[in-house]
């Protein structure tokens, strides 16, 4: 699944976004043509390393919306230096994205 | 909060997960965070019951230090995006739960030595309902919260 | 949507549509004059939303009073926009050199940059009014590509439709900020434009509501479920776009058909004389607003 990632540095501190594209279903809604429950489907994990060293990491539920935008701030990054993004979903489909900040 | 999250890793990971976090184990001795995903905390039913599970505690302290981003009307309840920082010192996680959600736990993030106390999402909300917004820092949970008007239906948009 | 729900949507939009009849601007009978239209329609929104900046039309609803509060969510959408990732899609199509060795840029003038403000168009050759998407399609047909939304029923075919959404939000990417110029000297362009005049006010489906009455007479208005309706003026600028409530890039055609559904009226095809007639007429009331597409809308 596809995923996007952008900076932005102000004040010392920068902002690591994060988009990914994934359905993040609830598992409680119901195929309109099927008329079964879909599978729960979403993120679990995400992690965040800033130049191989993981500042953060978050634990996502079904309540977070399809293609989800998350967003953290690390302190003290530099230009060149280098995010990196990966998250895994409950299906043990898994994603990684590393940028560089300019 | 480290040593709590270390003792958790020595539960049962998703079989997922285990190579990941055996490499960031690796490569990042001073790692701030990976852990389970806390199963029992997403299918908590109560703010309080996630909390507990989440913090062992749900004694929380609102507090003005918790500083929040977000809609008093949700355009769309499918898309509410929010946001919560703080000022506070020795700040370790950050969750935001819709109280009225079946399961209220809609995210959590560990931050690390390096990361800003700062965490910003998009979460879906089933109904109008209060979002409390959690920071622990310095071993205490701090909250804020919100009441989120959610409308579904209308025929404009 | 349940079914529930829907019968108290119809009975609250109902309610507000008789609440609403009254202050309707008619336009029928009167000769074709488009400049005067425009003016009328210029001062129309000047009148009703005398704080609204001009060139903040292109932001649709959010431009409109009392939208602080859903601005505010749209610009946190709108800093890293969830179109991103279809938008890509759409960006590679374009510039994935076809087997021939040309591309989508080849078709059109100036590589296809800064042109978007010109469409849709009379073509007096094929005396029909063209869309950007029908440029597209045309594009990998005539370099012997095949594409799935060049012969799908877009209306059925979810997926194609999407592809064609992302290609041509990459197209008008290209044109951002360029400011809307509509050309109707000719006479078919004249026709075409009195065509999707007579759309737009004309009365439709089981609510019996014209394009006019919700998005002039109710526009900023709230018909129930805090959705309020979106102003004419600026609509067509900000397409392809995004709705979160579909989750995908979508074409203007698209949100034609489901705002004819929404009143419970048979819906166009996509790509049909009749959208692009009405996407003529809509595109030239807002002329001079710039290009803001691809876009985020709820």
């Amino acid at each position: 699944m596809a995923m996007k990632m952008r900076t932005k540095t102000a004040n010392g501190e920068t902002e690591i976004m994060v988009l990914i594209d994934h359905p993040m279903e609830t598992g409680q809604r119901v195929d309109p043509k099927t008329k079964e429950k879909i599978p729960p489907h979403f993120i679990q994990k995400l992690t965040f390393s800033l130049n191989g060293k993981e500042v953060a990491v978050a634990d996502l539920g079904v309540a977070v919306s399809k293609d989800p935008l998350v967003k953290v701030k690390v302190k003290g990054a530099k230009p060149g230096d280098k995010v990196r993004v990966t998250w895994s979903d409950n299906e043990g489909d898994t994603g990684e994205k590393e940028i560089v900040i300019n | 909060m480290n040593r709590h999250r270390r003792s958790l890793l020595k539960g049962a990971l998703a079989a997922a997960l285990a190579g990941i976090a055996a490499t960031l184990g690796l490569t990042t001795p001073r790692r701030a965070v990976a852990a389970e995903w806390p199963r029992d905390a997403y299918a908590a039913k109560t703010v309080d019951d996630a909390l507990k599970n989440l913090y062992g505690t749900s004694t929380v302290v609102a507090s003005p230090e918790v500083k929040i981003r977000a809609p008093l009307q949700a355009e769309n309840g499918a898309v509410v995006p929010v946001s919560v920082s703080s000022n506070l010192p020795d700040v370790q996680a950050i969750s935001i739960l819709v109280e009225k959600n079946a399961a209220p736990l809609a995210a959590h993030i560990s931050l690390g030595n390096g990361a800003v106390p700062y965490f910003s999402a998009n979460i879906k909300m089933g109904s109008t309902s209060d979002v409390h917004f959690i920071v622990k820092a310095g071993g205490k949970l701090y909250s804020a919260k919100q009441n989120i008007k959610v409308t579904i239906g209308g025929c404009g948009g | 949507m349940p079914t529930r729900q829907t019968t108290a949507k119809v009975a609250r939009c109902l309610l507000l549509l008789i609440v609403g009849l009254a202050g309707i601007l008619g336009a029928t009978g009167t000769p074709a004059d488009p400049a005067k239209d425009l003016k009328q329609f210029r001062e129309f929104f000047k009148k009703k939303f005398p704080n609204v900046r001009f060139d903040n039309y292109a932001h649709g609803l959010y431009a409109l009073p009392g939208m602080d509060d859903y601005r505010t969510q749209w610009e946190a959408l709108s800093e890293f926009p969830p179109y991103e990732i279809g938008l890509d899609q759409g960006r590679k199509e374009w510039q994935t050199p076809f087997k021939n060795g040309k591309s989508y840029a080849s078709c059109f003038a100036n590589e296809g940059k800064d042109i978007a403000q010109y469409y849709p168009y009379w073509h007096e050759a094929s005396r029909e009014v063209r869309t950007a998407e029908m440029d597209l399609i045309d594009c990998a047909k005539r370099n012997g590509e095949e594409r799935s939304f060049a012969t799908a029923d877009l209306g059925k075919d979810g997926a194609a439709r999407v592809q064609l959404a992302n290609l041509t939000a990459a197209f008008y990417e290209l044109s951002k900020g360029q400011h809307v110029t509509i050309d109707l000297s000719a006479p078919g362009a004249a026709e075409a434009y009195e065509e999707g005049k007579r759309f737009w006010w004309s009365r439709r489906g089981q609510l019996n509501f014209s394009c006019a009455n919700c998005h002039m007479d109710l526009a900023g208005k709230n018909l129930g479920g805090n959705q309020p309706l979106s102003a004419a003026l600026g609509h067509p600028v900000g397409w392809p776009a995004y709705r979160t409530v579909w989750g995908q890039l979508e074409t203007i055609h698209h949100r034609y058909a489901t705002c004819n559904s929404q009143v419970r009226a048979k819906p166009a095809k996509d790509g049909s004389a009749v959208y692009n007639n009405l996407q003529l007429y809509e595109t030239y009331l807002s002329s001079g607003l710039p290009l803001s597409a691809p876009s985020v809308r709820n």
